[in-house]
């Protein structure tokens, strides 16, 4: 519950909105992670989970050249079996143009960082021009932050203006909306933000949890609490919202546990990319690993999956 | 005073520096010479065999990395907790129906065994490698380098001294071992893990599991992060690690356990078990000519 200290508009909005049982949330998502999946399901998720895959770099150290072996291993993640292609690849603004010499014209979506990411601590105009550039250059989808800063002293409006502005700026881009819930601090934070951004931002826009450049980024647990903002503006107002948990899913485990989630708080409508995506980079390879090993039988070393393992 | 109740133990194996029950939640009853029940021993699947070898993965690069001193003294620490514990680790051979003496004869050969490869873990390499002469401008130089992760099964026999036999030449090297208990005699193996895990030796480096051989075999044969297999076995499962081995392309070095084998002799002990398990890289440097 917000504190009796809580800024006005804060406690008329969480009046509105409805605040979030801490424990409840706990305990409900411990229970995702002790499904059984057998075989048949396991198969359909791991793919489906491939095919949501924001394959990410965000390093100062990309080259055009790393981000044409991404795109590679996008558009086919391996050699061998039918696997799908991932959803995206999530590049900064500087290697989209690079990033469109592979992908453009496929099935593989073009995602940009914008917008000072991952701070967003510079002007607003930068930021614009930065969103600019990124979609000029061919970027399809825009991944932003919000104003943090701006959220936690309440001013509510003016994060909300600048999402809109973003919006704009956007034009046929699809928009993610990056909370940096790590830095939000409460899941009554997470949720009002949410529901802040996902009333100025498009049918089919996303709401996304996290830069993955902080110390905690995706659990299940702030992903719940962003599941359950979406179903009730969803049921309020009829307009979908999807959503994209990024940072810390590594194994293909994690991503069917999400998937769960997924399942069992939005339905089937949510399961496909339109609607849900894993921001990740080492995810990818853990999926196709556990594809083979469904396919074989045999588990699978890391080295066929262009992993580095000095040797072991 | 009252009489104390008794205080049993939970035998449990030893995984990435954890002590584990089986993820199956199953475990099978020990009994011991006389019939009457001793304790219940995980009894581990393939999922458990799995997790091992992600744990090997994580330890074994930084255990490779060891200098060769470092690798000597945590296996003569290791020989320090087996002799602390010995009289425990004899009751434990004993608990089959071998004799005291004989327990304790193997325990006594299994500490000597460790000194013995503690000694060697500095030495190895200066008998392996070499200088080779070459017809060109070249400086040629062939070094060893471990393998990565070894699947180690034990034959039902020996229970302590032919599994550390087993171990022990993989991890002087620099390998991570994964190896699979006695199947009629597991509870040498469980103290063993005891004193792993008190002898500096990184966690993951040996994992220990106790479960049905006929189980774990086809995993083991056909886990492709496994490099090589070395243990003793029958000729039905032998068939199966070397079909999967070929599969997979593992090394195989499998004894045969529907024969006799004495496991205290001179030659189950030595440089010959260490190059059976690790690769060499040869490299031609040039040099002015």
């Amino acid at each position: 519950m917000p504190t009796a200290k809580a800024p006005t508009s804060l406690r008329r909005l969480f009046d509105e909105i409805g605040t979030v049982d801490q424990v409840g949330i706990e305990e409900r998502v411990a229970k995702y992670t002790t499904r059984s999946l057998k075989k048949k399901s396991k198969v359909f998720g791991l793919r489906l989970a491939v095919s949501m895959v924001d394959l990410t770099t965000l390093e100062g150290k990309d080259t055009p050249g790393k981000v044409a072996s991404l795109c590679q291993k996008a558009l086919r993640p391996h050699d061998i079996g039918d696997i799908p292609s991932t959803a995206a690849v999530c590049v900064y603004p500087s290697m989209v143009r690079h990033a469109r010499k592979h992908v453009g014209g496929t099935q593989v979506k073009i995602a940009s960082v914008a917008t000072a990411f991952p701070s967003g601590q510079s002007p607003l105009k930068t930021r614009l021009a930065e969103v600019h550039a990124a979609v000029n250059d061919g970027a399809d989808e825009i991944d932003m932050v919000i104003n943090r800063g701006a959220f936690l002293s309440g001013e509510y409006g003016r994060m909300q203006d600048e999402i809109a502005s973003v919006v704009e700026a956007c034009g046929t881009a699809t928009l993610k909306v990056i909370l940096e819930v790590s830095e939000l601090e409460t899941y009554d934070n997470i949720r009002a933000a949410s529901f802040l951004a996902m009333r100025v931002i498009r049918p089919g826009d996303f709401i996304k949890t996290s830069t993955g450049k902080t110390s905690s980024n995706a659990t299940l647990g702030n992903n719940q609490v962003m599941l359950e903002a979406i179903r009730d503006h969803f049921l309020a107002t009829g307009i979908p919202i999807a959503m994209k948990p990024a940072g810390g899913i590594r194994t293909a485990k994690q991503a069917l546990h999400f998937l769960i989630a997924v399942k069992e708080t939005l339905g089937d409508e949510w399961l496909n990319n339109r609607r849900y995506r894993f921001g990740a980079s080492a995810l990818l390879n853990d999926l196709v690993r556990q594809l083979e090993k469904e396919r074989t039988g045999a588990y699978q070393a890391p080295w066929n999956f262009s992993e580095a393992t000095e040797g072991y | 005073m009252p009489p104390r109740l008794h205080i049993t133990k939970t035998p449990k194996c030893y995984v990435g520096g954890a002590f584990i029950r089986s993820e199956s939640g199953r475990v099978t009853a020990l009994h011991d010479a006389s019939g009457a029940f001793f304790a219940n021993i995980p009894q581990c699947t393939r999922k458990d065999l799995r997790n091992a070898v992600e744990a090997a993965a994580k330890a074994g690069p930084g255990w490779a990395k060891r200098s060769a001193f470092n690798r000597g003294q945590i296996l003569y620490r290791l020989a320090e907790m087996m002799e602390a514990r010995a009289v425990e680790l004899t009751e434990a051979v004993a608990l089959s129906g071998a004799s005291k003496a004989e327990a304790a004869r193997a325990v006594a050969a299994s500490i000597e065994r460790v000194v013995h490869y503690a000694g060697w873990t500095d030495k190895y390499e200066q008998i392996l490698g070499s200088v080779n002469p070459v017809a060109s401008a070249h400086f040629n130089f062939t070094v060893t380098e471990p393998m990565g992760i070894i699947g180690v099964i034990a034959p039902d026999d020996s229970p302590l001294l032919a599994l550390i036999s087993l171990i022990l030449p993989a991890i002087t090297s620099g390998n991570c071992v994964v190896a699979l208990a006695s199947n009629t005699q597991p509870y040498p193996s469980i103290l063993l893990g005891e004193m792993l895990a008190t002898c500096d030796l990184p966690g993951g480096v040996v994992n220990l599991l106790t479960g049905l051989r006929s189980e774990m075999v086809p995993t083991f044969a056909t886990h492709e992060h496994l490099r090589a297999l070395s243990g003793a076995v029958k000729e039905a499962d032998r068939k199966t690690l070397k079909l999967g081995a070929a599969e997979s392309v593992k090394r195989v070095h499998l004894l045969k356990a529907e024969e006799p084998i004495d496991w205290f002799a001179d030659k189950m002990q030595g440089v010959e078990e260490i190059r059976a398990l690790i690769e060499f890289k040869t490299t031609w440097h040039p040099v002015g000519a």
